[in-house]
């Protein structure tokens, strides 16, 4: 159980993130509000709580990973950076510009924490999954952490991928699914379902966990679960609402990839 | 070259991992379920630890060696040219060389030698696709000799490489102890008459016309590219400057490979006339390798006709 105190702290720290992504946006005039947003809680206790990674050591060999695999959310993945200390805050008004080294998405070169560059949907998972291998045969321990988004999994790589790190027994591999129900041409459901995700996902032969992915007792105990899953990867399907946040983008599918105009983004300013 | 001594690259391919293996413990090999046909299996059955066979699934297999890369792993990619290139081409572009990551795809049953599994298996259009892509090596060795040096000189550039081997045997063309340079074509005599840029297994039917004309008192010169990205500018231009005629060949596509490439250099640089030996803008069809490239015009023959035409 979390403290009252480190509550508050994290969704303060949520909070932020948050404003940052609307910022971000706002100023580079593009960019992706929704998705971001839906994964902002999870990020959270990945940089918060669960991931063992060194700020001052970005690239130690024995770290912890996190892949953005759905690499159009890069204001989320900045901002938590920021937040972390691995970027400078003040560069996130950059995002998109020409001179900036924040990328429409993300580029593991530019930006020190970016474990892998990101954008076209579908191959986060085999990159996790060789890392993962990696890891096993230089028996190293650490855990490789992959986000998609449930419009992603559409593509077919993912089960491609999926069947590898089942096959390969990679219980070091912990994929999160940002299951917020849109993708840009609207619910999944109506574009092309991807449910039963967890059905699926299982029958792939991954261990998987259901939760409210904007809770953050469950998020940490999904984590929990996966650490000590053994022989098998685990699945969190993260129930979350796109847009989370900001009442007027929340399950709004217009907002994938549309920035506020000045007036929406005070007003999202004010509820954040 | 030795006529009667003849070796397909993807053997030598799968000789020279055995060795790497056992000087680099970084080197891992994946496969898509090909494993006997591209020779990785040699590498598996000394080091199965650092064998990875993906089945088939390509993208799956290409992004999983860039994850490895990020983890100083030297992943070598192996299936057939059609599926590496083709089926991955993605997966490559953005998740290997935009990144620069050090991840070696080494390519067997390139090109229209492939033989009897017909059209869908014949890769064609490789050298194009490859090249395209930025921070991309492309190499493209002709025997036995020059596979094991670009195997060996692909781990040390650090960033993504691409080696097109081929299916058949092709005969040795050089010395064991021969010094190759990356991005330095090598040529073969100095006649001034035409040369013939050549690559992969047409550098053997080049070096046979070659030797043809020359008891016709017709004498050529033989340039073969092992490496076609970066291409050797120089070369090209002191040939258009010191012979007559301008030929290239490849078992691939007249459009992107080794004639366009060429051509690019000829465009900027010195203008001249170039012709381009290659499958012209077709797919190929199944038939005995030999039958094919007769079919294609892809031998000797083809190179003496241009040569004296």
């Amino acid at each position: 159980m979390l403290s009252d105190v480190e509550l508050k702290n994290l969704q303060e720290i949520s909070r932020r993130i948050r404003r940052n992504i609307i910022e971000m946006v706002y100023f580079a005039a593009s960019g992706h509000p929704g998705g971001s947003l839906s994964i902002v809680d999870i990020l959270t206790i990945l940089y918060f709580k669960e991931l063992r990674i060194n700020v001052n050591n970005p690239k130690d060999e024995n770290r912890d990973r996190l892949i953005l695999s759905k690499g159009h959310c890069s204001p989320a993945l900045y901002s938590v950076l920021a937040e972390k200390g691995f970027i400078p805050k003040e560069d996130l008004k950059t995002f998109r510009k020409i001179d900036s080294y924040l990328q429409g998405h993300p580029d593991m070169n530019k930006v020190p924490g970016v474990e892998m560059t990101s954008g076209s949907l579908g191959q986060g998972l085999s990159v996790s999954n060789g890392i993962a291998l990696s890891g096993k045969l230089d028996q190293k321990d650490y855990r490789v952490y992959c986000i998609l988004g449930d419009g992603e999994i559409e593509e077919g790589q993912v089960w491609e991928a999926a069947m590898s790190a089942s096959h390969y027994k990679l219980d070091n591999v912990c994929v999160i699914v940002d299951n917020n129900n849109l993708q840009i041409d609207g619910k999944i459901t109506d574009v092309m379902s991807p449910y039963p995700i967890d059905k699926k996902f299982e029958s792939f032969g991954f261990n998987t966990i259901e939760i409210d992915g904007h809770n953050f007792e469950e998020i940490i105990n999904a984590f929990e679960i996966a650490r000590k899953t053994k022989n098998k990867p685990t699945a969190i399907i993260a129930k979350t609402i796109k847009g989370k946040g900001v009442s007027y983008m929340e399950n709004m599918v217009g907002w994938h990839g549309k920035a506020p105009n000045e007036e929406q983004y005070k007003l999202a300013l004010k509820e954040l | 070259m030795d006529i009667n001594k003849k070796i397909a690259t993807r053997q030598s391919y799968g000789e020279s991992l055995v060795e790497l293996g056992k000087v680099n413990n970084n080197i891992v090999v994946l496969d898509a379920d090909l494993a006997e046909a591209t020779k990785t299996n040699l590498f598996k059955k000394e080091f199965p630890d650092r064998f990875f066979d993906m089945g088939i699934a390509e993208q799956d297999m290409l992004a999983t060696a860039a994850g490895f890369s990020t983890c100083n792993k030297i992943p070598f990619v192996s299936t057939f040219a059609i599926f590496a290139t083709g089926r991955a081409y993605d997966q490559i572009r953005n998740s290997i060389c935009y990144p620069k990551l050090n991840v070696k795809i080494c390519a067997t049953h390139s090109g229209i030698t492939v033989g009897e599994d017909g059209a869908t298996h014949q890769m064609l259009e490789d050298i194009n696709i490859m090249r395209g892509l930025p921070n991309m090596t492309v190499l493209s060795p002709c025997d036995d000799i020059e596979t094991k040096w670009a195997v060996n000189e692909a781990v040390k550039i650090n960033g993504p490489v691409y080696i097109r081997l081929g299916r058949a045997v092709t005969p040795i063309i050089y010395e064991e102890n021969n010094d190759f340079k990356l991005g330095e074509a090598i040529q073969f005599g100095n006649g001034r008459e035409a040369t013939v840029f050549a690559t992969g297994m047409m550098v053997a039917e080049a070096l046979k016309a070659k030797e043809e004309l020359e008891k016709e008192g017709i004498d050529i010169r033989v340039v073969d590219f092992h490496t076609i990205k970066p291409i050797d500018k120089k070369i090209i231009v002191k040939c258009a400057k010191e012979t007559k005629k301008l030929i290239s060949i490849e078992d691939h596509s007249i459009i992107g490979g080794l004639g366009t490439a060429i051509s690019e250099v000829l465009t900027e640089e010195y203008p001249a006339k170039l012709i381009k030996l290659g499958i012209k803008d077709c797919f190929g069809k199944s038939g005995n390798a030999m039958e094919l490239l007769k079919y294609f015009g892809l031998t000797s023959k083809e190179i003496i006709e241009n040569v004296k035409n």
